[in-house]
């Protein structure tokens, strides 16, 4: 037996013409993208910044990033010890810090895995080049997106907050 | 036409200057059209806004702009085409659609010739563009084409038949196959006593007007009834193989046929140019204007079904001619002979 | 579908070279056409997406038809043989990208029963009421552009404007419109921001006022009816044979869903939801299947934010994610049917192979049979109502 079928009050061919005169007197919901913007949501992943004095080169991000598309380098030099008769210590420094945007794909397990906090989302996304080389973001670039990084914002009801990084 | 401006000038300069105010309101007409309802009525029935940046208002300057670039293509013929065949098809599509307009009158004295025979050359000459598509179709040497191409040759030989059958009952009403006759009646006449708004066929050959439309956006290949031209499955259908400058002249050819079948039918069943009332030089000037709103109208009603309706199947199309509209426009002829002659 | 019987040609017995008359001669009263053979695809617009689909064509009914897939292959087993558990979660989201999310629930379904850890409750109902809202936003944009391949312009548009809402909704939570990458094994990566909760609410109700529309505009149209009632009707028991699933085996009076009748996973034991299905299995059954569909899962989400419980979002997992030796198969109900993940570990921190059974791949091997003696037109509606996706089809 076939299921109960909705009865329609017009005949479907006439009750089809109004809903798109209706629609056609409604308006539009189109937004004239570079007049008029829309904000992304605040988690959007548009871009990734990176804060360049938290990063000790420990290279997760580059060894987790499932399309090998950021490049690292870096050295380590000596600085002298902090009290008197210590050891030398050594830091690690950025030598250098690309991201290529053209194989990135978005997925954020590099600002995930990092156990340093350098890494941060933002939701800008209007970054779009004529070449692709351009896409390849260095560290000075990457650094200045770091303005656009948005406060984390305030989680849903019945979220458990205090386990939260 | 000329008796308006009281001038006297010989019957080749007449003709040269009708022939040139048809070759340049087909192409506007169309323009129009097209810009109206393809692309800002269908535009707002899709919740979206249409072309806004080609020069700056609203992009009405958008349609323009696609036929210069369609101008500055390159000519690119199929390597195994039928070269002149494949080069005349659009223009005799072209040439039926601006031979329609020879006798479409705009005001009492503005038509470019009032032929007595007017209705009948109208359909005849708007058949003609069957040969066109099925040039195109064949000679584009390509399988889709050839697809399209017989089923619109096959669509738009069924659809004649309901078309003509619906401006017969027109005919009879009016004693008149000529288009002036045919407005002077619906001008002049009245309904039941009253000649407020003339008798416009609208009212009586209501059945005649439903089918005339059904028919013409069959004629015009529009969804439902745009097989031929099925754009997810075909891609242009008979039109595939053409680019450029050519496939300009098919898109003119669509929507001037449009512009030309929304004119005939405000013609034979709105009442064309007359505002009931309204004669002489005032009529002249009014005229154009008020046949412009009339068909406007028509075609309004001719799109909106295009952008709603899906399409049907080919043999589900010659099912609804062949089983439905032409016994539905036979018994109309029948009635309205009835009625003419006992009333 | 109507045949025209023609009248049998009748037998002449002549000795060869006995014809010395044309009049004599015997003309066959069907003209004999060459079968044409037409390749629909890699690039048509009716295909969604690179298939290629030669068919052969007596005028126009279709005499036998070949689905060539393999043109979108982009070797996703082998891929995963070089990758992490996370890396893998984010490229999964790429093989049915219309509704991305369900891509990954059953792989780390399986990887969390390798690990035979459970995520916490709330992670669970987050995670179900994700995969419900891929699910709108797939069958939704089925509902429109199902449409637009019977020939109507206009739904398809309705369909990608209210899409949109459901993808803001995806992507205020996860970050991403499409791809969000958002299960962790374990649980999720985050939790809900503020006023998420409501923001669904309001989507939903637009939602089924949307349904309602396409109800209107395309169910109750007499021409779409005509066009896909008694078009490409599948047998039950042949669909279930050909290993077709969801809502195209649903359509064929087959009342069989994964998320009611298979193992239990994510809280569908919890909702209170009614399978549909439809006794005819032809395109317009699926099409009904599917509005169906979409508004219970508009129903379900209801409800599930409704029981959303509160508490973490994650288990208690170690840092680097070593899964242990075993092998699983996890199959969920997918928008486009079953879908499964087979996965064997040995213990790395990638699984050692994972193969994938995706469901257009099964759905789609039903087409040689259906598509014979059917029109061209009817062949593009069976195409839209089967509704695969080129990146299940192929991976």
């Amino acid at each position: 037996m076939a299921p109960k079928m909705r009865k329609p009050k017009l005949p479907g061919l006439i009750g089809g013409l109004g809903i798109t005169f209706k629609t056609m007197l409604k308006g539009a919901v189109t937004v004239q993208y570079p007049h008029e913007k829309e904000e992304p949501v605040s988690r959007a992943r548009g871009v990734i910044a990176l804060k360049e004095e938290n990063c000790t080169v420990c290279m997760l991000c580059a060894r987790s990033c499932p399309d090998w598309c950021i490049y690292i380098e870096g050295h380590k030099e000596k600085r002298p010890p902090r009290r008197e008769g210590g050891r030398d210590r050594t830091v690690s420094i950025l030598d250098r810090f690309d991201i290529d945007y053209g194989l990135c794909m978005y997925c954020g397990i590099c600002v995930e895995v990092c156990p340093f906090d350098a890494l941060f989302w933002s939701p800008d996304f209007e970054y779009t080049e004529f070449q692709i080389a351009n896409l390849l973001h260095d560290k000075d670039r990457l650094g200045e997106w770091m303005a656009t990084v948005p406060e984390p914002e305030p989680l849903e009801l019945g979220a458990d907050v205090k386990g939260k990084k | 036409m000329i008796d308006v401006l009281a001038l006297d000038i010989g019957w080749g300069t007449t003709l040269a200057i009708k022939t040139i105010i048809i070759l340049v309101l087909v192409p506007a007409g169309a323009l129009i059209l097209g810009y109206t309802f393809l692309l800002k009525m269908m535009s707002h029935m899709q919740s979206r806004l249409g072309p806004m940046d080609p020069g700056g208002f609203h992009g009405w300057f958008q349609l323009i702009g696609d036929g210069i670039k369609f101008i500055q293509k390159e000519d690119v013929m199929p390597d195994g085409a039928d070269r002149r065949v494949f080069a005349m098809a659009p223009v005799v599509i072209l040439m039926s659609t601006f031979l329609i307009f020879v006798v479409i009158p705009a005001g009492p004295r503005i038509v470019v010739k009032d032929l007595d025979v007017g209705v009948f050359y109208a359909l005849a000459v708007s058949s003609l563009s069957v040969i066109g598509v099925l040039m195109a179709g064949w000679a584009s040497s390509n399988k889709f084409a050839l697809l399209g191409a017989l089923r619109a040759a096959a669509q738009l030989i069924a659809y004649e038949l309901p078309l003509l059958l619906a401006v017969v009952g027109v005919v009879v009403q009016a004693e008149t196959m000529s288009l002036q006759g045919i407005v002077a009646a619906q001008q002049g006449g009245e309904i039941f006593g009253w000649g407020g708004i003339g008798n416009p066929f609208f009212f009586t050959q209501i059945i005649g007007f439903g089918l005339f439309l059904v028919a013409a956006q069959a004629e015009l290949t529009q969804t439902p009834f745009d097989m031929p031209v099925a754009e997810s499955e075909l891609v242009a259908g008979y039109m595939v193989e053409y680019t450029g400058f050519r496939f300009l002249f098919f898109y003119i050819g669509e929507i001037g046929t449009a512009f030309a079948f929304a004119a005939l039918a405000a013609t034979l069943f709105l009442g064309g140019w007359a505002i009931p009332g309204v004669h002489g030089t005032m009529a002249d000037i009014l005229g154009p204007v008020v046949l412009f709103a009339k068909l406007m109208f028509v075609a309004f009603l001719f799109f909106w079904v295009r952008f709603t309706y899906p399409r049907l199947r080919e043999d589900q199309l010659q099912a609804l001619a062949w089983k439905v509209l032409i016994p539905l426009g036979l018994a109309n002829i029948l009635v309205t002979g009835i009625l003419k002659v006992a009333m | 579908m109507s045949t025209t019987e023609n009248p049998p040609t009748p037998e002449i017995q002549l000795e060869p070279g006995a014809l010395r008359h044309l009049a004599e001669a015997q003309v066959n009263v069907e003209l004999d056409t060459g079968d044409m053979i037409l390749n629909l695809g890699p690039q048509h617009p009716a295909t969604h997406g690179t298939l290629r689909l030669v068919v052969r064509l007596d005028g126009e009914r279709v005499v036998s038809a070949d689905p060539i897939i393999g043109y979108m292959h982009r070797g996703y087993e082998k891929l995963t043989e070089y990758r992490t558990y996370p890396q893998i979660t984010t490229l999964v989201n790429r093989i049915d990208w219309l509704s991305s999310f369900a891509n990954e629930v059953p792989f780390v379904d399986a990887a969390e029963r390798l690990m035979a850890i459970e995520a916490p409750p709330r992670a669970q109902y987050i995670r179900t009421v994700l995969t419900e809202l891929s699910r709108i936003s797939t069958f939704y944009l089925f509902l429109g552009e199902m449409a637009l391949q019977v020939g109507a312009l206009t739904p398809a548009f309705y369909g990608f404007r209210d899409r949109e809402y459901v993808l803001n909704l995806i992507e205020g939570a996860t970050g991403g419109r499409f791809h969000p990458n958002f299960n962790r094994i374990g649980g999720l990566k985050d939790d809900l921001p503020w006023g998420w909760i409501s923001e669904t609410r309001e989507v939903m109700q637009k939602i089924l006022d949307g349904c309602d529309v396409f109800d209107d505009l395309v169910a109750g149209n007499e021409i779409f009816q005509v066009r896909t009632k008694s078009i490409g009707i599948v047998p039950g028991e042949l669909g279930a044979a050909y290993g077709m699933s969801g809502s195209n085996l649903r359509a064929s009076g087959v009342d069989w869903d994964l998320r009611r009748d298979g193992r239990p996973y994510l809280v569908y034991s919890e909702l209170d939801f009614k399978v549909w299905t439809h006794p005819d299995g032809d395109s317009f059954a699926r099409y009904w299947v599917r509005l169906q569909e979409t508004r219970e899962s508009c129903r379900m989400v209801l409800q599930l934010l409704d029981q959303m419980p509160s508490g973490p979002i994650m288990a208690k997992v170690p840092r680097i994610i070593k899964v242990p030796e075993g092998e699983v198969y996890s199959e969920v109900e997918n928008p486009l049917g079953q879908m499964g993940y087979y996965v064997v570990s040995k213990g790395a921190t990638g699984p050692f192979r994972v193969k994938i059974r995706s469901a257009s791949f099964s759905n789609v091997s039903i087409m040689p049979w259906l598509l014979r003696g059917v029109y061209v037109p009817d062949v593009i509606t069976i195409l839209a109502s089967l509704y695969f996706i080129l990146g299940d089809i192929d991976r």
